[in-house]
């Protein structure tokens, strides 16, 4: 009798700490939700007031009021523009080479080693890198092309692994039919293999840009964190970026500087959500298609 | 039969020039993948050639455990050890936030949340794990360091306590994921098992989950705080630029990373000692984010229970 009283108890006790347990882990998933929320309002209500159409038309100033973003959304433009145009050919054409080619061979197993440990290399060390080799080999100067180089080889490791997982999704039958009627390899790649990848390797790539599109620190590394009041007007000018500018500003301590560093993240971040939203609703269509 | 042999011959040509076609594409693709290698090789290179002038002025022991940073002041001094103590205070701060949370989520999300609450809260955790870390810096300090002063009002301006909370929160996303996956890897029958013999739900996660899937929980754990390492705008906005041998996280801290930014925004000419200090401090850093990578790697390969 006095067993099982003590049994009845001791399973009370596990069940009252199995509930805990259970609401601990619930709410310390949904505080996620609550900081994401607390951070978009904070950043919203310090900058939300500074937000009109003559803050993305201004250049940077010295006086709060007058103050824009004109030249860092010019700025983030051409280096997004220029980081894809590098970094997804040789991106996808690696993953390419190395799901659909690559044997196993030594020089195979090295460039697997890299990729793997250049997707965890942190980011100022791809500024010293671009400092170095770009900005001061290669003579390019505190340009929108040293930028969008440094940036490319950032993100590559992450479109390469993105694309390789797109690729390896094709079924493997889709190769074997075309090889079967004939298509040499690359045919079948260019034909039939690409072209059913093509959503995955298009979300994963927009999710590259976007965060190429909020890197700093390698882009103050090669020097771009300059005054800027003009537009780049070609490759080889120097520039500003969006998330750079707001390092400016939030490095000051004035508190206007603040809020305008606030608008500047409210429209970096409407961005970044719109080229999520994009890969998500590319993501989604594949998998209705797909059915 | 003449009209035969023609039309052979040409069909031949065709065919050996698609053969050469397909070599050519091949090598393009090939060189491609190749230079992941040549950038792997071009980091240690640059750094090491810069680093081995900078060691033949300063003696490596003099670096990797001196005491006092000012590099660019005189007198001057080159012990690295304030720089990896803000460094480790960051790691460590960052770990108190993000492991258990990230833990706790992805217990939650692989034990116990619906396909509807997974289908909420794994984008939340993807967009916050999106969000620049200029923004996280920004947030430390105009949000996190007023209400650590309001709690602490002796607690300086630049903090390493508010930069390792929101270093934390971007780690958070890292931990929850890879967890999450290690989690959901492990079979049903184990739990069913467990559940057979009268454990609770709990004890189904705590004591059967997370250990038959320890190899990807501690991976995670490694990668994430490799991460927390290299991580530099949130610290160099909200830490502070005072390199100093303390423990105390409500101090002024500078970290590698942040001294880095600070060379690189100020205007040091390149070929004297304060400029060589970055590809330094660079190339220990490197070293151990490396081998926390590798570490973790070879956790995740090593130990991996394989489950049929």
């Amino acid at each position: 009798m006095n067993m099982v009283l003590e049994s009845t108890a001791n399973l009370a006790r596990r069940r009252l700490k199995a509930r805990l347990f259970h609401l601990s882990c619930m709410a310390l998933t949904w505080l996620c939700l609550v900081m994401l929320a607390v951070l978009l309002i904070h950043a919203t209500r310090q900058g939300l007031p500074w937000l009109d159409v003559q803050f993305l038309r201004d250049f940077p100033s010295r006086f709060p009021e007058r103050a824009g973003i004109k030249s860092a959304l010019y700025g983030t433009l051409w280096l997004i523009s220029l980081t894809a145009a590098f970094s997804i050919p040789i991106g996808v054409a690696a993953a390419i080479y190395l799901e659909e080619y690559a044997k196993r061979s030594r020089v195979n197993s090295l460039i697997e080693i890299s990729l793997a440990n250049l997707a965890g290399v942190p980011s100022i060390v791809y500024g010293i890198l671009g400092l170095t080799i770009f900005v001061r080999w290669l003579g390019l100067g505190r340009s929108v092309m040293a930028g969008a180089m440094t940036m490319s080889l950032l993100i590559l490791p992450i479109i390469i692994i993105a694309s390789r997982e797109a690729l390896r999704a094709v079924p493997d039958s889709i190769r074997q039919a075309a090889s079967a009627l004939g298509a040499t390899q690359w045919q079948t790649i260019r034909h039939h293999v690409i072209p059913s990848a093509l959503p995955g390797i298009l979300t994963g790539t927009i999710l590259a840009l976007s965060r190429a599109i909020g890197e700093t620190a390698p882009l103050i590394m090669i020097g771009a964190l300059t005054y800027v009041a003009f537009v780049p007007k070609g490759p080889m000018d120097a520039f500003t970026a969006l998330p750079i500018q707001i390092f400016n500003w939030v490095s000051r301590p004035q508190q206007e500087f603040h809020e305008l560093a606030a608008a500047g993240i409210v429209v970096l971040l409407a961005v970044l959500l719109l080229m999520n939203a994009a890969a998500v609703i590319i993501r989604h269509r594949s998998q209705r298609n797909r059915l | 039969m003449a009209v035969q042999t023609q039309t052979t011959g040409s069909q031949l040509r065709r065919r050996s020039t698609r053969r050469w076609q397909e070599h050519g594409i091949k090598g393009l693709l090939f060189l491609c993948a190749l230079l992941s290698i040549v950038v792997t090789v071009a980091i240690v290179a640059v750094l090491a050639r810069e680093a081995f002038t900078f060691f033949r002025s300063v003696r490596v022991w003099d670096f990797l455990f001196g005491t006092r940073w000012t590099p660019l002041l005189e007198p001057r001094s080159f012990g690295v050890l304030p720089l990896l103590s803000g460094t480790f205070l960051i790691v460590v701060g960052a770990a108190m936030i993000g492991i258990p949370i990230g833990l706790a989520s992805a217990v939650y999300l692989s034990e116990y949340a619906s396909a509807r609450v997974r289908g909420i809260v794994k984008p939340i955790l993807e967009i916050l794990a999106g969000i620049p870390t200029v923004v996280y810096g920004y947030f430390a300090l105009t949000f996190i360091t007023p209400l650590l002063r309001f709690v602490l009002p002796q607690t300086n301006i630049f903090n390493a306590a508010s930069a390792s909370i929101v270093v934390g929160i971007m780690v958070l996303p890292m931990v929850a994921s890879l967890c999450d996956d290690a989690l959901r890897a492990v079979p049903d029958s184990l739990r069913q098992g467990a559940y057979a013999v009268g454990a609770t739900h709990m004890e189904v996660s705590t004591r059967v989950v997370v250990p038959a899937a320890l190899s990807g929980v501690v991976a995670s754990f490694v990668l994430a705080l490799s991460r927390a390492v290299g991580e530099t705008m949130a610290v160099t906005i909200a830490a502070g630029a005072s390199p100093r041998l303390t423990l105390n996280p409500i101090q002024s801290i500078q970290t590698m990373t942040a001294y880095i930014v600070q060379v690189s925004l100020g205007d040091t000419p390149a070929g004297t000692i304060g400029y060589q200090t970055i590809f330094a401090v660079g190339a220990l850093l490197f070293v151990i984010t490396l081998v926390a990578n590798i570490a973790g790697h070879m956790i995740l390969r090593r130990f991996r229970e394989v489950y049929e």
